[in-house]
């Protein structure tokens, strides 16, 4: 399994002021394409901030990051707005859908900021495609309002998808909806695994994390538990 | 991102919040409706002002003989002299680059004119040349004007005003009527259309026009004078041509004065010559041209004062012109501080705009959006906002300059000038204003963006 993503001795610290608060301290793992991961921690154990990074939303401090075999910490902000774009997808914990905007509408806002110039008909025709993929081929034209939240997620979902993406992040994605819900959108996780698509999911709870096949434990800043640890980077380059 | 796609998310966004937008935009509104209003009510005074000018052929340039020193030392004004020749209107025409139309006029003043029972004196009794229509910019409403044919052969024909129409004809056409003026039977050719009164309140329809050689030679006469042209004769002094029996009309002149004084001929002299320069911007130039030529033509040297008078009347017409832009620009001013009060305006909500939707701009970073398409998204917002405030002002100025064109009477002009500036400076303001907004939320952290609440 090659690996799509590389981190070397990651680290990440804030400076507030005189204080240096380090919140990633030497982490080191890889995931490979088509796996299914969650990232499980305590709140304040850093996994958010790891996802942040991983998700090229924000830059470590130290050591490097292989994102599809290019370091991508030091490159241009419009260059990881480039890779968020095309090849990440994100699924909020708070959906974050466009208010009194359509469902269809808030699917196709993404390729408004896609370098290939789509016209809006196909763009139309990519979004219907999203929408029934994630089961909502009848409510195209429903504001977010009108939906329920897991349809909302769903709706999210379907937005991480439209550019066909090799990497889905969701935080905490079911943290806004019950168990029913839970269930479905998890499920659908599922599904686009299977299909190929790589999954890393942020989560507190070791029930969601049970659906991912992989789950890295954190705490401090620290990979404590994960069930395919790599070997230090010294080791394996050797 | 595609231009379009940016301008239809943004008014999307507007729409959102349709009393704010509308709102917002109020103070773009109202500036530019006033600046709109100010620039029509002002555009149409000014051409109303030029119009009446240009009706009184107040864009002409007067070429009348100077003034002169009569018998006795008595001074007399300017015209008084004789010192105009015809010759001097040829040379005019084809030596003055500057001059488009020219025209010699001959006073008839204070001729009775008869016809049938009634006798009328006219206000306004004009010899002149076919050209003499066009530089007055005025129209026949009936028949025609005399010709230059006519002109040469001093045919005894007249255009009358509708004044004399009135009064000498009783109404009715006077077309092909004998016209007694003076001693000599004139045949009407042709009515004038109606020009009103003048800006001193006399009646200029009170006219009898004919061509200026037929009013010289068979009406007016010549008029004796202080004639020092070269081409201009003169017998000898009055008193010898209207000697009584023996005894001397006039006391005899000094030898000094008859010296310079030469045969005259018939038809020498003129009382004016109306010109028109081929622009207004020329009319400066026009004057030179026609100083110039006359001093030459009349052998003034340097020292001697000119034997003429040149008098251009847009000068005056300038003054007025200046007076009205002078008002419109300041009008204008007003209207503008209250743009720049919209664009703060403008400003303000974008910034509340940028606040709201910080969770939208994070997400849209987040998606893939650079800061530069943020910006832009958001400038494209402000200028969309701008500009439709712009249209609506546009259309409520128009509506306000044509309510008060209907209420007050006011002359008014659609101005495209005012309406294309009118779109780019309410453009200008949204570009201005929507800029440090937009930059804003372009330097927004996605992070705490995605994390507001």
């Amino acid at each position: 399994m090659s690996a799509l993503i590389k981190l070397v001795n990651i680290g990440k610290t804030y400076f507030l002021g005189e204080i240096s608060v380090p919140v990633l301290k030497g982490i080191s793992l890889e995931i490979g394409k088509g796996e299914y991961v969650a990232l499980m921690g305590a709140s304040g154990s850093g996994k958010s901030t790891l996802m942040n990074i991983l998700g090229c939303l924000d830059r470590q401090t130290e050591g490097d990051y292989f994102f599809d075999g290019e370091e991508v910490g030091r490159i241009s902000g419009d260059r990881r707005a480039k890779i968020r774009n095309k090849k990440i997808g994100f699924v909020f914990q708070s959906f974050n859908l466009l208010p009194r905007t359509s469902a269809l509408d808030n699917v196709i806002m993404p390729l408004n900021y896609t370098a290939q110039n789509l016209s809006s008909a196909e763009c139309r025709r990519r979004g219907i495609e999203a929408l029934k993929q994630v089961g909502l081929g009848e409510r195209l034209d429903h504001f977010p309002s009108q939906l329920s939240g897991g349809q909302q997620q769903r709706v999210a979902i379907a937005r991480a998808l439209i550019n066909r993406p090799p990497v889905l992040f969701a935080d905490e994605p079911t943290g806004n909806l019950d168990s029913k819900t839970s269930i479905e959108v998890m499920n659908m996780f599922s599904e686009l695994n299977a299909s190929g698509i790589t999954v890393i999911l942020v989560t507190h709870s070791s029930e969601i994390a049970d659906c991912a096949k992989r789950t890295i434990m954190m705490k401090d800043g620290r990979v404590v538990d994960d069930p395919r640890r790599n070997p230090a980077p010294a080791e394996k380059e050797a | 991102m595609r231009i379009i796609s940016t301008i239809l998310t943004s008014l999307k966004s507007l729409r959102r919040n349709p009393t704010r937008t509308l709102l917002t935009t109020l103070g773009i509104i109202i500036g530019i409706a006033a600046v709109i209003t100010m620039m029509e009510i002002g555009n149409g005074s000014k051409s109303a002002i030029q119009t009446s000018l240009e009706n009184m052929g107040a864009n002409s340039i007067m070429v009348m003989p100077g003034s002169m020193m009569g018998p006795g030392g008595a001074r007399q004004g300017a015209g008084a002299a004789v010192s105009l020749v015809p010759a001097d209107a040829d040379a005019i025409g084809e030596n003055c680059p500057s001059v488009a139309l020219f025209s010699p006029v001959v006073r008839g003043g204070g001729v009775q004119v008869i016809f049938g029972n009634v006798n009328w004196v006219p206000s306004n009794m004009f010899g002149v040349a076919p050209a003499y229509f066009e530089i007055r910019n005025w129209d026949i409403e009936e028949g025609r004007i005399f010709t230059n044919d006519e002109v040469d052969t001093n045919a005894r024909v007249c255009v009358v005003g509708t004044t004399i129409v009135k009064e000498v004809f009783n109404g009715m056409s006077p077309i092909d009527c004998e016209l007694r003026i003076g001693d000599v039977t004139f045949t009407v050719i042709g009515v004038l259309k109606t020009k009103g009164a003048n800006m001193m309140g006399s009646d200029e329809d009170d006219v009898v026009l004919t061509p200026w050689t037929t009013m010289r030679m068979r009406v007016t006469g010549l008029k004796t004078g202080n004639v020092s042209n070269t081409s201009s004769t003169v017998s000898d002094s009055p008193g010898e041509r209207f000697a009584i029996s023996g005894r001397a009309l006039y006391p005899e002149q000094d030898t000094s004065i008859t010296k310079d004084k030469l045969f005259y001929s018939r038809f020498t002299q003129l009382d004016q010559i109306i010109v028109t320069a081929s622009t207004i911007e020329k009319n400066e130039q026009a004057v030179q041209e026609v100083s110039d030529l006359l001093r030459k033509r009349h052998n003034l040297s340097i020292e001697q004062d000119d034997d003429f008078t040149v008098r251009n009347s847009a000068e005056f017409m300038s003054m007025l012109n200046q007076t009205s832009t002078l008002m419109t620009n300041l009008l204008l001013g007003v209207a503008l501080i209250s743009l720049v009060v919209g664009g703060v305006g403008i400003m303000n909500i974008m910034l509340v705009s940028v606040t709201e939707r910080t969770r939208e701009i994070g997400l849209r970073m987040a998606v893939g959006a650079r800061s530069r398409d943020i910006l832009r998204q958001f400038l494209i917002e402000s200028v969309v906002l701008c500009i439709s405030g712009g249209i609506l002002g546009i259309l409520l100025g128009h509506g306000m300059s044509l309510m008060i064109a209907g209420v007050l009477g006011w002359p008014i002009e659609a101005s495209p000038q005012a309406i294309v500036a009118a779109v780019i400076v309410s453009a200008t303001v949204g570009i201005l204003f929507g800029f440090y907004p937009a930059w804003k939320a372009s330097r927004l952290d996605p992070i705490e963006a995605l994390r507001y609440e």
